[in-house]
């Protein structure tokens, strides 16, 4: 995969296999391909060469509207409809789906209350009356509002402060293990890496590096770059040698 | 101003022709440039091919435009609301471009993510956030278009021209005023108007 005027391909020969209900982050700096891998799976990005299979499925040969209709997507930057209220956000992928009204009205009241915030309060606000957390809490039930297999967060918490970060954090772990749903995560903190995933993918220039297990990586990175990589953060490393010394007695 | 007061009623009729005329020209001109901007927005070479062409109509006086159709079409409204409906197409179909490619990129991005089609995100994204303005883009347009349909008064079109025209031709000048200053009047009552609805719809669409 190349865009247009780039001197190399932003995901170059990269083969990985995720398993369903896992969460796996995409952890790399930026400019590394991480966002755009994560795009190949709902065909926002179109691979030019190899292929993306979910499931069984090759995406290419499915229908992008319906394809993405099953995927729930998260950005940073939120993308909330500022023209739509709370609800009639979270209500619109049910309704291209043309669930029943009722329905639709039971499950953004469900939704609302699975990422923290008061229905009855919420729902009918727009949002810019809303603090960045909240938005992002808004963002996250819009994107698994009909129950899709697959999850794909693009650096969701990465405008938001440290504090919050952290409880969206714990949250979407609650959320994920209720749904059993497959996560895609891009991330380029190491730390919020460690703290979510079941495996980390970790790219470089394009190039996937390693993938394996968080205390694998950290146990025998593959290379110098990954050794630095977690190395940045002191605490991981002391957290890195302590499993080592465990591990060796 | 003797000719104000005795010829009341007929200003009003002159008035109402004048808001006819604008209006059925502005309709036409949105019923076309609105696929027109909506394609600008889109294609960026179409774009610049419709806005060369419309900025090189929008820079002929509207009078020689004028002029040419009733030598082809005749005498009467229909050249006039022509004439309009042509020099709102630059104003309008720029603007209309201009609105929609202001779109926050993050929520085309969503919008495509969720599994719209383009022309659901035209409709329920695009089109709603781009509204403020388009409406904007609409007012300017209406504000022009009242000034240029003056010249109806000199093909028998009727409105507050006519008043200006035979005031001119006699050299009556309270005939004059008496349809100028509705005129103006007018635009600036169209301008109050559309600036409201504009803050109206600027409150909606960012809730």
């Amino acid at each position: 995969m190349r865009y247009p005027g780039a001197d190399r391909n932003a995901v170059d020969g990269v083969t990985l296999e995720v398993p369903a209900g896992n969460f796996t982050v995409l952890l790399g700096p930026s400019g590394c391909g991480k966002s755009t891998l994560l795009r190949t799976v709902n065909r926002l990005v179109i691979p030019s060469a190899g292929a993306v299979f979910v499931g069984e499925r090759n995406v290419a040969e499915l229908e992008p509207t319906a394809l993405r209709r099953g995927i729930g997507y998260v950005i940073q930057a939120v993308g909330l409809f500022s023209h739509m209220t709370v609800a009639q956000n979270i209500a619109i992928v049910p309704e291209l789906l043309h669930w029943e009204r009722e329905r639709t009205r039971k499950r953004i009241d469900e939704l609302l209350e699975l990422v923290g915030l008061d229905a009855a309060r919420y729902s009918a606000r727009y949002p810019r009356q809303l603090s960045g957390g909240e938005q992002q809490r808004v963002g996250v039930a819009r994107a698994i509002a009909a129950e899709p297999g697959i999850l794909l967060m693009d650096e969701p918490f990465g405008a938001v402060d440290a504090i919050v970060r952290r409880a969206l954090q714990e949250e979407i772990l609650r959320i994920v293990r209720t749904l059993e749903t497959t996560v895609l995560f891009v991330t380029h903190d190491v730390e919020e890496a460690l703290r979510l995933a079941d495996r980390i993918a970790i790219l470089r220039e394009g190039k996937l590096v390693q993938y394996d297990t968080p205390d694998r990586i950290l146990a025998a990175p593959a290379s110098a770059y990954v050794r630095q990589l977690f190395a940045l953060e002191p605490d991981i490393e002391k957290f890195a040698t302590l499993r080592a010394k465990l591990e060796t007695q | 101003m003797s000719y104000l007061t005795t010829h009341l009623g007929e200003i009003g009729t002159l008035t109402l022709q004048h808001v006819a005329l604008v209006f059925s020209a502005l309709a036409i001109a949105l019923a076309i440039a609105l696929p027109l901007g909506i394609a600008a927005a889109r294609w960026r070479r179409f774009s610049s091919a419709i806005l060369a062409l419309l900025g090189i109509l929008y820079a002929i006086p509207s009078l020689a435009l004028l002029a040419v159709l009733v030598r082809y079409i005749g005498l009467g409204a229909a050249p006039v609301v022509i004439v309009l409906a042509i020099y709102a197409q630059f104003i309008l179909v720029r603007n209309i471009a201009a609105a929609l490619a202001g779109v926050s990129p993050a929520q085309i991005d969503a919008a495509v993510g969720v599994g719209m089609s383009s022309r659901q995100r035209l409709w329920r994204v695009e089109l709603p956030l781009a509204f403020p303005v388009i409406l904007g883009g609409v007012r300017l347009a209406t504000v022009a278009l009242i000034a240029i349909a003056t010249l109806g008064g000199y093909v028998g079109a009727g409105g507050l021209g006519a008043d200006i025209f035979f005031g001119l031709q006699r050299r009556y000048v309270e005939q004059t005023l008496a349809g100028s200053i509705p005129a103006a009047l007018l635009a600036i009552a169209a301008d109050a108007l559309f600036r409201a609805l504009e803050r109206l719809a600027v409150r909606r669409t960012t809730g």
